[in-house]
């Protein structure tokens, strides 16, 4: 049996916002809907939004699903996150907020909540007399075609989710949860996002180095932070043999340390050590650094 | 869970009788020897197997040397296949059929892939097999034609013995999958076309973990199981003696109650089935009317998705079961209602009834009284209701291809 939270479970027995809304003939108002799935693919979605034209903001939000309990639920949802607000915000919703919405959802589950995600976009792009009925860059070759996924929608749900394994990709669009043929295609999507990930991460990694090392304009507490930073790393070591280094003070580029334990019995390794400490910190905080034992 | 329960579910598993966990209890705590032993400790339990075996043989009309105890239906289905494919090691084709159950159908894709070919032969809109393309299909290559006897989603009933026959005149070994049909309608093997049959405990009132296997006196089995001499060499490891001793009670049991309750279980099965179908628009039976178990009925209703009626009925304690893809782990509806070529608006809100002997009037009443409200609003809250809506069925051709 799945596990549903408590809100789910809420929702679906008492679902606020079922229904459709009457087009109104009101000065200013405008009523439209959109619609994501099939009784095909077992759950379906139609979205009913009343809009307040001059303002561009959500006055009511229906709904009417076919789908299981999570799917109810997280329609019901939906509609309550999203009265009130303008369409801009509204498009800022994303599946994520739905399912901390509704407490969590089953992982298995969470496409229901990329539906309600989904109808919400078709029924704002409709209003604005948008043509796509999903995302521009969704536009591409179809990889699932048991459930007509393309490769570039697998992209942004990846990326938009940060899912790392092709069991989640199925659990969000169900993409490759039938015939299963496009399970290598989707792992492909997966291993390139991340290493585009990676790749990126590695530059900005890069830049921020270089630009510490030049950079001169760090501020006391700064420079406190990254000093403790690079001592907490060299602590376990210490510790192993018995020693011990603490940050005592720092003044301007002088940096005091207390050595305790076993290597401050020996003058010989506290000296090794303070230069071994002050090697580390002039290359990772600041070359001009100097440190004495205290 | 408030509500008292009312288990309509009783071919996902039973209730264990009483009168089972009465005869196994002494099995957990005094006669705990090993009946292997050589002594009279070890002895006495090993002649209270002998009985468990006699019953469950005299339930099937077989002889007590033609029962293997096994773990399962799992169990005993994989041992089956096994031991065919042994037993005529230089034919190399398998006819099963599309609505297998998951041990039959994974062992046969498996077998696909260490050379072997298997026809999975196509049902009709019942369920329902056809003779001829058995027929067609056999050839003097057939090691095996393996099949349920009855099907555990619908509770179609296949011509066990016509099929049987044909396998037969061609030299196959014919395997039966009868782990819904024991304990649920009468069964006599002794002039059966049946070589190998599978039963499980757990559907009929024993506990889970013991099933057997019937084997048919001559047969050259294979163990599938190796190690010691239990069971006859033909099924390895130590004998799970208190489930063995519940699984033969619960044979002895069901001779005692089966006519009965085969009556009783039709009555009240009909009852619901015809009471939902007239005060339920938009909703039909799945499966074969006429070869159907007594206990089971599946019922598709349009619109509407089968997880969200089990949950509304689990509401009111009432448990049953859905063949819609939301149930289950993965994302497509049951293959056997897809190998049945039901429409989606059907196949997404089929909901399965399964009685028992403990099914009360009471019990089906109380499903009347709340299914139709359970029914109107899940439809209220659906965005369909008629075959008509034009972007569903798009989609659905799309899907098709």
């Amino acid at each position: 049996m799945w596990d549903y939270t408590e809100k789910v479970l809420d929702l679906f027995y008492n679902p606020k916002n079922q229904g459709a809304i009457e087009v109104t003939e009101e000065n200013d108002i405008a009523v439209v809907f959109g619609e994501v799935g099939s009784i095909a693919c077992g759950d379906a979605l139609r979205l009913h939004l009343k809009i307040n034209v001059p303002a561009d903001q959500i006055l009511d939000a229906r709904f009417q699903t076919f789908g299981c309990t999570s799917a109810i639920a997280s329609s019901s949802a939906l509609t309550e996150m999203i009265k009130g607000l303008t369409l801009d915000e509204a498009l800022n919703v994303t599946n994520k907020d739905i399912a901390n919405y509704l407490g969590g959802l089953p992982e298995a589950k969470m496409h229901c909540s990329v539906m309600g995600q989904e109808a919400l976009e078709a029924a704002i792009y409709k209003y604005r007399g948008i043509e796509v009925e999903h995302h521009d860059e969704d536009e591409g070759a179809l990889l699932c075609t048991c459930f007509g996924v393309s490769d570039n929608r697998v992209r942004r749900i990846v990326i938009e989710n940060n899912l790392t394994t092709v069991e989640e990709v199925t659990n969000y669009i169900k993409a490759g949860g039938s015939c299963g043929s496009c399970l290598a295609g989707i792992e492909d999507i997966i291993i390139g996002v991340q290493e585009d990930k990676a790749a990126t991460t590695a530059r900005v990694e890069a830049e921020l180095n270089r630009i510490q090392q030049t950079s001169r304009g760090l501020t006391t507490v700064q420079k406190i932070t990254k000093i403790q930073q690079v001592l907490d790393e060299v602590r376990p070591m210490l510790l192993a043999d018995g020693g011990d280094v603490e940050l005592f003070d720092i003044d301007g580029d002088l940096v005091k340390v207390i050595l305790k334990g076993a290597c401050s019995s020996c003058s010989g390794s506290t000296a090794t050590l303070k230069d071994a400490i002050e090697t580390r910190l002039r290359d990772r905080v600041l070359p001009t650094l100097i440190v004495e034992a205290v | 869970m408030n509500a008292e329960t009312i288990y309509l579910d009783n071919n996902a598993t039973t209730k264990v009788d009483p009168a089972v966990v009465e005869a196994m209890l002494p099995y957990l705590t005094t006669y705990y020897g090993n009946p292997s032993s050589m002594h009279s400790f070890g002895g006495q339990v090993g002649k209270a197997i002998q009985t468990a075996r006699s019953q469950v043989a005299t339930l099937l009309g077989a002889e007590d040397s033609e029962i293997i105890f096994t773990s399962c239906g799992t169990e005993g289905n994989n041992t089956a296949i096994r031991a065919a494919l042994a037993a005529q090691s230089d034919r190399k084709h398998i006819i099963t059929t599309q609505v297998e159950h998951a041990c039959v159908m994974n062992v046969c894709k498996l077998l696909e892939k260490q050379g072997y070919t298997v026809t999975y032969l196509s049902v009709n809109r019942k369920g329902q097999i056809d003779l001829a393309e058995l027929e067609a299909a056999l050839t003097g290559n057939t090691a095996l034609v393996t099949t349920m006897y009855a099907n555990n989603e619908t509770g179609t009933i296949f011509p066990i013995e016509e099929i049987g026959s044909l396998a037969k005149s061609y030299g196959a070994i014919f395997h039966v999958d009868a782990v819904q049909a024991v304990g649920k309608i009468p069964l006599n093997l002794k002039n059966s076309t049946i070589d190998l049959l599978t039963l499980s405990g757990h559907k009929l009132h024993a506990p889970k973990g013991i099933g057997a296997l019937y084997v048919r006196r001559g047969f050259r089995f294979r163990p599938f199981m190796l190690g010691g001499h239990q069971e006859r060499g033909r099924r390895a490891g130590t004998e799970n003696v208190a489930s063995i001793i519940g699984l033969g009670k619960a044979a002895e049991l069901e001779l005692t109650h089966l006519p009965q309750a085969v009556k009783q279980e039709k009555q009240l099965r009909d009852r619901l089935e015809k009471f939902l179908l007239t005060n339920i628009a938009d909703c039909e039976v799945n499966g074969d009317p006429k070869n159907r178990l007594p206990n089971t009925t599946n019922i598709g209703f349009k619109y509407i998705e089968g997880e969200a009626i089990l949950l509304s009925l689990d509401r009111y304690g009432v448990c049953a079961s859905s063949g819609s893809a939301c149930t289950s782990g993965s994302l497509e509806p049951s293959h056997v209602l897809r190998a049945m070529g039901l429409p989606y608006t059907i196949l997404h809100g089929s909901i399965r009834f399964s009685l028992s002997r403990y099914t009360t009037d009471a019990e089906i009443d109380r499903v009347l009284e709340i299914m139709p409200g359970i029914i109107d609003r899940l439809r209220a809250l659906s965005p369909f209701n008629s075959d008509a809506a034009g972007w569903l069925q798009e989609r659905e051709e799309a899907l098709a291809i």
